[in-house]
């Protein structure tokens, strides 16, 4: 067997977590790989481990028939393993090219050798069909675009063996499919691309082999021609899953979320929104879907008050909010579900504990007099903890040590136990795994049955598509058309999200 | 809770490591002058803590130290960097005085609770200027923090040059504060301390910066602004309230800080008034880690630096810059603490 890479039983502790328990794993050469498995299964943990970031207790890598010094610490860049982190690590100032080229200039005598590099870069573009502009500046990318960055900055470092942790949760479909395609063309040239997932239709359509993690264990693995996504979840999870939620109700009643009109000039000539009005009722899910870097994010902050718009109005049931801060605006009955947990959703340094009161700390229930009621708190903790099932269960654990869907979690319990008028929730199942992603879709759709409102705005067409009773569609900063959900098609979908309006 | 008690006692390793370095670079240097460390060492033991003046003493050089400590450690705390201590404890020493031999007719106790109340309030008026220039303007703390201790330097030294404040003679000063204003001397421990009731104020006042910490919404509020802001305020938490209350009870307890020196120590106002604590108070709550109790530890620690230091100098040829070059040592090696936390971490193998 022409295995490149050998993970042989591979165990990594981390205080009170055994995050990769006894782990073995083959990976052939040039084929997809997928790597599965729930919140917290140590997908990310063993991939840390092979690129070097992260040291095991135990275990051997064994790479192209030779033994990686574990012991002694190494840079898989040193080993041709390339990896594609979820939080890009990019410098927004340079330009495209700089920042591919960074750390590894060619250089002709002391001279930068540009043009050689320039070469050298457009040729893996043509190569591999990696669409971007080398001369921007990162920071006008959007996150697809900066994606192909990172991918260029691997290939660049000349990677035989790419990782890729949960690419496609920061993507559209479109976007995507265009990734796929630069896989596929990868291993056809003999690379090798281990890519992790929660989206299991994707691990069928583009991998060619799947292995399952489950608390730390592999706990299957096999071609992916001999098994379904049915199977693939079941072994996930270790049980059968409940059919996906959808929408059902249909009575709406008073507007409680309104945006009127709502222009933002960022700077001179750039304007994020133009002109965009919405309309969320009692009861009601209003979908917004849209190329990521079509206004969503600035409209999200305007929501949420970091941000006051140069024209036009929020008005939460009747209440002007447009000039009121963050704390007002929740007051007046809005919860966000920020587009990134790790900046703007929680504190890394804060306990789980915290990080669940974070924003509630003067609420009557857990304050008296300005002193925290440690009990109280100590029972909303593990309320929220059981009710979302955030795993470790650990009050204690600080937030930089949960895995991504477990903090992703984290804020949605928060946000949706200050039982909202309305939910702003911008893609809230980003990173999270299939039983916790319909746990939180049952969440969102409770909201609405329960008589509030629902903004859900998010790049995932499918969960749009299943929880939205309307769905509008932003496009260069404004909302270009709302469609009923019977009307509305993924393709119809796509195609306003292009720009190619009907 | 396992977990706690284990990152608190990984946090003491890199700041012990610190003062062991200290301590290897500070022996050479010993060397180079001639002496021998162990006898500077010795001296500066019994200096410090061998027996009770000199234990009193060290208290004593601690205690202005563990407000501006403070003073800098819950600034810290809320992403802030508070360089005016210096010049809230000036204000505050200069309201004290004031208050201290103004107003008479009072009882002591609420004599004395007056001085330092007024002293604190001056103090924390002092930093809410370049807490109200961030909050409202975004100007840099840091900037307006130390051009706040000048402005401060000169305004008591114009007021005490005023025939109203100034006491007739030679010397730039106030009256001597009346006696019901005068924080009562610890004379039990030793005769002729000067070590006061200030100190036991101190650590009640650590005390309650760490229930503040700990155990109310606004330390809840001031800690997550610290760690990060911008999380912060997307959960609807104040940025410009914390900023405010983190100077403010900063300044409050920078002023407390000159008041115990006045209530308690040189009894008047003098300028230029005795300077110092206020910046050491930076060292202190670095190598406190910004934690109130650390704080304390920290402050008693440079005051045995302060007054072992002394001991040297009358007892020994070295100089007594000397403890000021070891303490700057101190705090180099504090400072590096991050790379040294990285090696102590790296042995043990427990990266993130
Ligand atoms: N630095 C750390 N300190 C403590 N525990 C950690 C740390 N990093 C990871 N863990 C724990 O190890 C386990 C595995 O985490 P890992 O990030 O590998 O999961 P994952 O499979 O990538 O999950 P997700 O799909 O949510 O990203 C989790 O229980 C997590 O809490
Ligand atoms: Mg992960």
């Amino acid at each position: 067997m022409d295995f490149i890479l050998e993970i042989r039983d591979v165990t990594k502790t981390f205080p009170g977590t055994v995050a990769n328990d006894d782990v073995s794993l083959n990976v052939r050469r040039g084929e997809v790989h997928a790597l599965v498995g729930e919140n917290g299964a140590g997908k990310t943990t063993l991939m840390n481990i092979l690129y070097g970031l992260v040291r095991p207790d135990s275990g051997r890598i064994v790479l192209r028939g030779a033994d990686l010094p574990l012991k002694q610490g190494f840079l898989g860049t040193d080993y041709g393993i390339g990896m594609i982190h979820q939080h890009f690590m990019l410098i927004r100032e340079f330009t495209v090219l700089e920042n591919i080229i960074l750390g590894a200039e060619p250089t002709r005598g002391p001279v930068l050798d540009r043009a050689g590099a320039r070469r050298k870069v457009e040729d893996l573009i043509a190569r591999y069909g990696i669409e971007v502009d080398l001369e921007r500046k990162v920071r006008d990318l959007s996150v697809g675009e900066a994606q192909r960055v990172e991918m260029l900055k691997v290939l660049y470092r000349n990677a035989d063996i790419i990782i890729m942790d949960e690419p496609t949760g920061v993507l559209t479909p479109q976007e995507a499919c265009g990734l796929f395609a630069t896989m596929r063309g990868l291993v056809a040239d003999g690379r090798t691309v281990i890519f992790i997932t929660h989206k299991l239709g994707e691990v069928m359509d583009v991998s060619d082999t799947v292995t399952v993690m489950r608390h730390g264990r592999v706990v299957g693995d096999m071609p992916v021609g001999e098994t379904d996504v049915a199977r693939l979840a079941e072994l996930m999870v270790g049980r059968r899953l409940d059919a996906p939620p959808r929408r059902s109700g249909s009575s709406f009643g008073a507007p409680v979320l309104r945006v009127d009109h709502v222009r933002l000039e960022a700077r001179p000539g750039v304007k994020p929104l133009e002109d965009v009005c919405l309309e969320v009722r009692e009861g009601e899910v209003l979908g917004l879907c849209g190329v990521e870097g079509n206004g969503q994010f600035e409209l999200f902050e305007i929501l949420i008050g970091l941000r006051r718009p140069s024209a036009g109005s929020v008005v939460v049931r009747g209440v002007d909010v447009t000039r009121r801060s963050p704390a007002a605006r929740r007051e007046a009955g809005l919860a966000f579900i920020p587009p990134d947990r790790t900046t703007m959703g929680l504190i890394a340094e804060f306990s789980l504990r915290e990080n669940l009161l974070l924003g509630r700390q003067g609420d009557r229930r857990f304050s008296r007099m300005g002193f925290l009621d440690g009990e109280a708190i100590a029972e909303e903790t593990s309320r929220l903890v059981g009710e979302f099932g955030i795993a470790p269960p650990d009050p204690d654990a600080r937030g930089y040590s949960f895995s991504g869907g477990n903090q992703q979690k984290i804020v949605v319990a928060r946000e949706l136990a200050r039982d909202p008028e309305v939910l702003v929730a911008c893609q809230p199942t980003r990173g999270v795994d299939i039983g916790a992603t319909r746990l939180i879709h049952t969440f969102i759709l409770g909201q609405a049955d329960g008589g509030k409102g629902v903004l859900l705005i998010s790049a995932d067409l499918a969960e749009v598509l299943s929880l939205s009773d309307r769905i509008g569609v932003m496009y260069r900063g404004a909302v270009v058309g709302v469609l009923d959900r019977g009307d509305a098609t993924e393709e119809k979908l796509g195609l306003m999200m292009a720009g190619v309006a009907d | 809770m396992k977990a706690n008690v284990r990152t608190s006692l990984t946090d003491l390793v890199p700041p012990l490591v610190a003062l062991v370095l200290a301590g290897v670079v500070s022996s050479v240097i010993v060397l180079l002058t001639g002496e021998s460390p162990l006898r500077i060492a010795h001296v500066m033991l019994s200096g410090s803590v061998g027996g009770a003046g000199s234990i009193a003493g060290t208290l004593e050089e601690a205690t202005p130290l563990i407000f501006t400590g403070l003073c800098v450690a819950i600034a810290m705390r809320a992403g802030l960097f508070n360089i005016g201590g210096e010049g809230q404890l000036v204000v505050g020493a200069f309201v004290a005085a004031w208050i201290g031999y103004r107003v008479g007719g009072l009882d002591p106790a609420l004599h004395v609770a007056l001085c330092i109340a007024l002293a604190g309030a001056a103090g924390a008026l002092w930093a809410l200027i370049p807490g109200l220039l961030k909050a409202r303007f975004g100007a840099h703390e840091v900037i307006n923090t130390i051009m706040l201790n000048y402005i401060a330097f000169i305004l008591t030294n114009y007021l005490i040059g005023l025939p109203y404040f100034r006491k007739p003679g030679q010397i730039p000063q106030t009256e001597d504060v009346l006696a019901s204003a005068l924080l009562p001397r610890m004379t039990f421990l030793y005769k002729y301390t000067r070590l006061n009731l200030g100190f036991v104020l101190a650590v009640v006042c650590a005390l309650l910066v760490f229930i503040l910490l700990r155990k109310t919404g606004l330390g809840f509020e001031i800690r997550s602004v610290g760690y990060n802001p911008l999380a912060s305020r997307a959960a609807g938490i104040s940025v410009v309230r914390s900023t405010l209350m983190a100077m403010a009870i900063g300044g409050f307890l920078a002023g407390m800080a000159g008041s115990e020196r006045v209530l308690g120590v040189h009894r008047h106002f003098i300028s230029p008034f005795p300077f110092g604590y206020g910046f050491a108070g930076i060292a202190v709550a670095l190598l406190g880690r910004n934690r109130p109790l650390g704080v304390v530890v920290a402050a008693l620690f440079f005051g045995a630096l302060a007054n072992g230091g002394a001991q040297v100098d009358i007892a020994t040829t070295v100089p007594r810059e000397l403890v000021t070059v070891i303490q700057a040592i101190v705090i180099i090696f504090v400072a590096c603490e991050y790379p040294i936390r990285h090696l102590v971490l790296r042995r043990r193998g427990a990266e993130t």
